[in-house]
C-alpha cells in the first residue's frame, strides 16, 4: 500500500500541541501537549471519554481551529505559519471532514451540498455533477442527489457529509464521531464505506469514536485521556 | 471564481424566498414612499406655478382698500374713477396695458336655464392683460364699448352650463332685465391658484355694467400689464404715488388702496408648495429610513442565523473573500432588484396619482437616484459587515455559533 516517499516524511505530525479554549479566569486547557504522527495511507481511530480533548485535535487537525502552542506539520509544512487563506486552501486541496452534527446546508439538495467542495475548487458544471454523482453512489445514496437534508434520515445525512467529504479525493478524511448518530448496522455500513475508501482511494482516514466496534475497522487505535495520548494500540494483524 | 460566486449567491436568494422577498419588501415601500412624495409635491409646486402664470405675467392690480381677501377694508376708500385709469395708463411709462374692471356677482339665464356667475366689465384691454385667448367669436368693438352695448364674451364654464354643446356665438343671455348677446368664447384656463374656477366669468364693456348693473361710474380695479418685468417695483412705486396724489391722502397717512403684483402671489404660493414637499419628503425620508432599518434588522437577523452556513462554507475550504463575494452579491442584488421596483412601483402611483389629482407627472431624477442609492448602501453595508464578521472567526467557531 504505501508505495510512495511518505513512509519517510509522515503526513501528519504533532508535535507537543496545546489547546488553552477562552482566556484568564475562565481559560481551560484542552491539550496538554499531544505528539502524534500519521503516515499516508494509514486508518487510525482516536478514543477516550467525552471531554478527553478528541474533537479539539481533530479540529486542529482539520484545521478548523489552531493550536495554542506546539507545531503541526502537514507533509512537512508546519501549518502554524501559514495564514488564515493558506489554511483555507490547505482544507479545499488536502483534507476533507466529517462533522459530529452533520453540517449540511439546509435546504439545500445532497447533489448541490456534495457539488459545494468542487465549486470552491472551480471546477466545470459538468466535472462538478459527475463527481458528486459518484461520490453519492460510492456511499449508497444514488437516486437521492435531489432530496435536501430535511427528506433524508441521520443516517443518509451522514453518508451524504461523508461524500462531501471524499468528493475531492482528499489525502485525508477526518471523521468526527461519524457513527455516533446511528443505529448499529447503518454504523457498520459507514465503517465499510469508510474502510473501503481507506483501501481502494489511499485515503487516510481518522476516525473519532466511542465505540470499540468501530474502533476495530482501523490500523490503529489513539487512546485519549485528559488532553494527552495514553496509548496506542496497533491491530495491524486484522483481515 | 466570480461566475461561481454569482451563482452560489443567487441560489441562495432563490432557497429563501420569503427571507430574500422581506428584504426587498422594505427597500421597496421605502422607495416608492419617498420617490412618490416628491414626485407628487414637485407637480403640486408646477401646477401653482402654471395657474399663477395664467393669472397673466407681470401683472399688477390695483384696488381700493388696503387689503386683498375677507375682511378687506373697502368701507371709506373711495372706488377709483376712468380718470384714474387714464392718469396711470398716460402718466406711466411702464404701463403696457391697463384694464380697468367692475365686478358683479349675478344669475344670468338662457334657454330656460340658471347659473349664477361673475360679470365683469372692462374695457378689450382685459383679455390681453389677463393673457386670455379667444376661443370663438371676437372682441368689444369700439362702438359696442363706447355706447356700452349689451354684448358679452362668456367663459367656458358659463357656455357650458347655459348653453351644453350649443355654439353660443349669436345667441343671448338674460340678466337681470336686460338681454345680451354673446359675442365671443374665451379659451378655458381652469381653475386659479386660489382654487376658484376662472372659466366662470362673462365679460361685458365697462359701460354697460357700469350704467345696467351697478348704477355708477365707479371702478373695482385696475389691472395693469407691466412691460418690463425689472420694472414692476418701480411701476409699483410711481402708481402709489399717483394714487396718493390723486385720492389726496396726506404725508405719513396710510394708503387707501393696495398695489398688488403677481409675482408676489405666486412666491408666496410657491413658498407654501416648496414647504409642503419638503414637509411630505421628509415624512417620506423616514418611511425610507424605516425601511432602511427593516433592511438592516434582516440583514444582520440572517447573517447571525447564517454563520453556521459561512462556518460550513469555510470548513469546505472556501476563502474568506469569497464568503465575502457571495454575501456582497445577494445584498447587492437584493438591493438593487427592490431599488428598481420601488422606482417602477413609484413611477405608476405617481402617475396614477397625479392623473386622480389633477397633477403635472414631472420625473425628478434626482430623488429617483437618491432613493434607490440610499437604500442599495443600506442593503449592500447590512449584508457586508455582519458577514464580513462572520467570515473571519476560525471555521470552528462560526460552526459553534448558535
Ligand atoms: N469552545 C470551547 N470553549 C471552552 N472549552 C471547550 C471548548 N471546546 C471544548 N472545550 C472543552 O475542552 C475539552 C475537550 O473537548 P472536546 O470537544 O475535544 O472533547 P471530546 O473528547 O471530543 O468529547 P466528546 O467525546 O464528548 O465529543 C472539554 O472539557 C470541553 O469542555
Ligand atoms: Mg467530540
Amino acid at each position: 500500500m504505501n508505495q510512495n516517499m511518505s513512509s519517510n516524511t509522515p503526513l501528519i505530525e504533532l508535535r507537543g500541541v496545546t489547546k488553552v479554549y477562552g482566556r484568564g479566569a475562565v481559560s481551560f486547557q484542552a491539550l496538554h501537549g499531544v505528539d502524534l504522527t500519521i503516515t499516508q495511507g494509514d486508518f487510525v481511530a482516536v478514543m477516550g471519554p467525552s471531554g478527553s480533548g478528541k474533537s479539539t485535535v481533530t479540529n486542529i487537525l482539520g484545521c478548523l481551529d489552531v493550536p495554542t502552542s506546539g507545531s503541526y506539520l502537514f507533509q512537512g509544512v508546519p501549518v502554524e505559519q501559514l495564514d488564515r487563506n493558506q489554511r483555507a486552501l490547505l482544507r479545499r486541496n488536502y483534507l476533507g471532514f466529517v462533522f459530529q452534527g452533520f453540517n449540511l446546508l439546509a435546504r439545500t439538495s445532497a447533489q448541490e451540498n456534495v457539488e459545494l467542495p468542487l465549486l470552491y475548487r472551480g471546477e466545470t458544471y459538468q466535472a462538478r455533477r459527475a463527481a458528486a454523482q459518484a461520490a453519492l453512489a460510492s456511499v449508497g445514496l444514488e437516486g437521492f442527489g435531489h432530496h435536501t437534508p430535511s427528506e433524508l434520515s441521520g443516517g443518509q445525512q451522514q453518508r451524504v457529509a461523508i461524500a462531501r467529504a471524499i468528493v475531492t479525493h482528499p489525502s485525508v478524511l477526518l471523521a468526527d464521531e461519524p457513527t455516533g448518530n446511528l443505529d448499529s448496522k447503518t454504523g457498520h455500513e459507514i465503517m465499510q464505506l469508510l474502510t473501503r475508501l481507506n483501501c481502494d482511494m489511499g485515503i487516510t482516514v481518522l476516525m473519532v469514536t466511542h465505540e470499540p466496534d468501530m474502533a476495530a475497522y482501523a490500523r490503529r487505535i489513539i487512546h485519549f485521556r485528559d488532553g494527552r495520548v495514553e496509548r496506542i494500540d496497533s491491530q495491524e494483524g486484522r483481515t | 471564481m466570480l461566475w461561481n460566486t454569482l451563482l452560489l449567491a443567487l441560489r441562495e436568494i432563490r432557497r429563501n424566498v420569503l427571507r430574500s422577498f422581506l428584504t426587498m419588501l422594505g427597500i421597496v415601500i421605502g422607495v416608492a414612499a419617498v420617490i412618490t412624495m416628491v414626485t407628487l409635491g414637485n407637480g403640486a409646486t408646477q401646477s401653482i406655478a402654471d395657474q399663477v402664470s395664467s393669472l397673466g405675467s407681470n401683472l399688477l392690480i390695483v384696488r381700493p382698500g388696503q387689503r386683498l381677501g375677507p375682511g378687506s377694508s373697502v368701507a371709506g376708500a373711495p372706488n377709483f374713477k376712468i380718470a384714474d385709469a387714464e392718469a396711470v395708463q398716460s402718466q406711466i411709462s411702464a404701463v403696457r396695458t391697463l384694464a380697468p374692471t367692475v365686478a358683479r356677482g349675478l344669475t344670468v339665464v338662457a334657454d330656460g336655464r340658471n347659473w349664477s356667475t361673475s360679470i365683469t366689465g372692462s374695457t378689450n384691454a382685459w383679455f390681453s392683460t389677463g393673457s386670455w385667448q379667444l376661443a370663438d367669436g371676437r372682441e368689444f368693438s369700439e362702438a359696442e364699448e363706447r355706447g356700452g352695448q349689451a354684448v358679452c364674451v362668456i367663459g367656458e364654464t358659463v357656455r357650458r352650463e347655459l348653453f351644453g354643446t350649443q355654439n353660443p356665438i349669436g345667441l343671448s343671455i338674460r340678466i337681470k332685465n336686460f338681454s345680451c348677446e354673446v359675442i365671443g368664447l374665451l379659451v378655458s384656463k381652469g381653475q386659479s391658484a386660489f382654487g376658484s374656477d376662472q372659466d366662470d366669468v362673462v365679460v361685458m364693456p365697462l359701460k354697460t355694467v357700469q350704467r345696467r348693473l351697478s348704477g355708477n361710474q365707479d371702478i373695482a380695479a385696475l389691472r395693469i400689464s407691466i412691460k418690463d418685468e425689472n420694472a414692476i417695483e418701480q411701476a409699483k412705486k410711481q402708481i402709489t404715488l399717483l394714487m396718493r396724489e390723486r385720492r389726496n391722502i396726506a404725508e405719513g397717512e396710510d394708503d387707501n388702496f393696495s398695489v398688488l403684483d403677481t409675482r408676489q402671489i405666486s412666491e408666496t404660493l410657491s413658498s407654501t408648495t416648496r414647504v409642503m414637499t419638503t414637509l411630505l419628503g421628509a415624512v417620506a425620508a423616514v418611511s425610507l429610513l424605516v425601511g432602511g432599518i427593516g433592511i438592516m434588522n434582516i440583514m444582520l437577523v440572517s447573517v447571525t442565523e447564517r454563520t453556521r452556513e459561512i462556518g460550513i462554507r469555510l470548513a469546505i475550504g472556501a476563502l474568506e473573500r469569497e464568503v465575502l463575494l457571495q454575501f456582497l452579491i445577494e445584498a447587492v442584488v437584493l438591493s438593487s432588484l427592490g431599488g428598481v421596483i420601488g422606482v417602477l412601483l413609484a413611477t405608476a402611483a405617481s402617475i396614477s396619482l397625479a392623473t386622480v389629482m389633477q397633477l403635472p407627472y414631472l420625473f425628478n431624477p434626482g430623488i429617483n437616484l437618491l432613493a434607490f442609492g440610499f437604500s442599495a448602501a443600506i442593503g449592500v453595508i447590512f449584508g457586508y459587515f455582519p458577514a464580513r464578521r462572520a467570515a473571519r472567526l476560525d471555521p470552528i467557531d462560526a460552526l459553534r455559533h448558535e
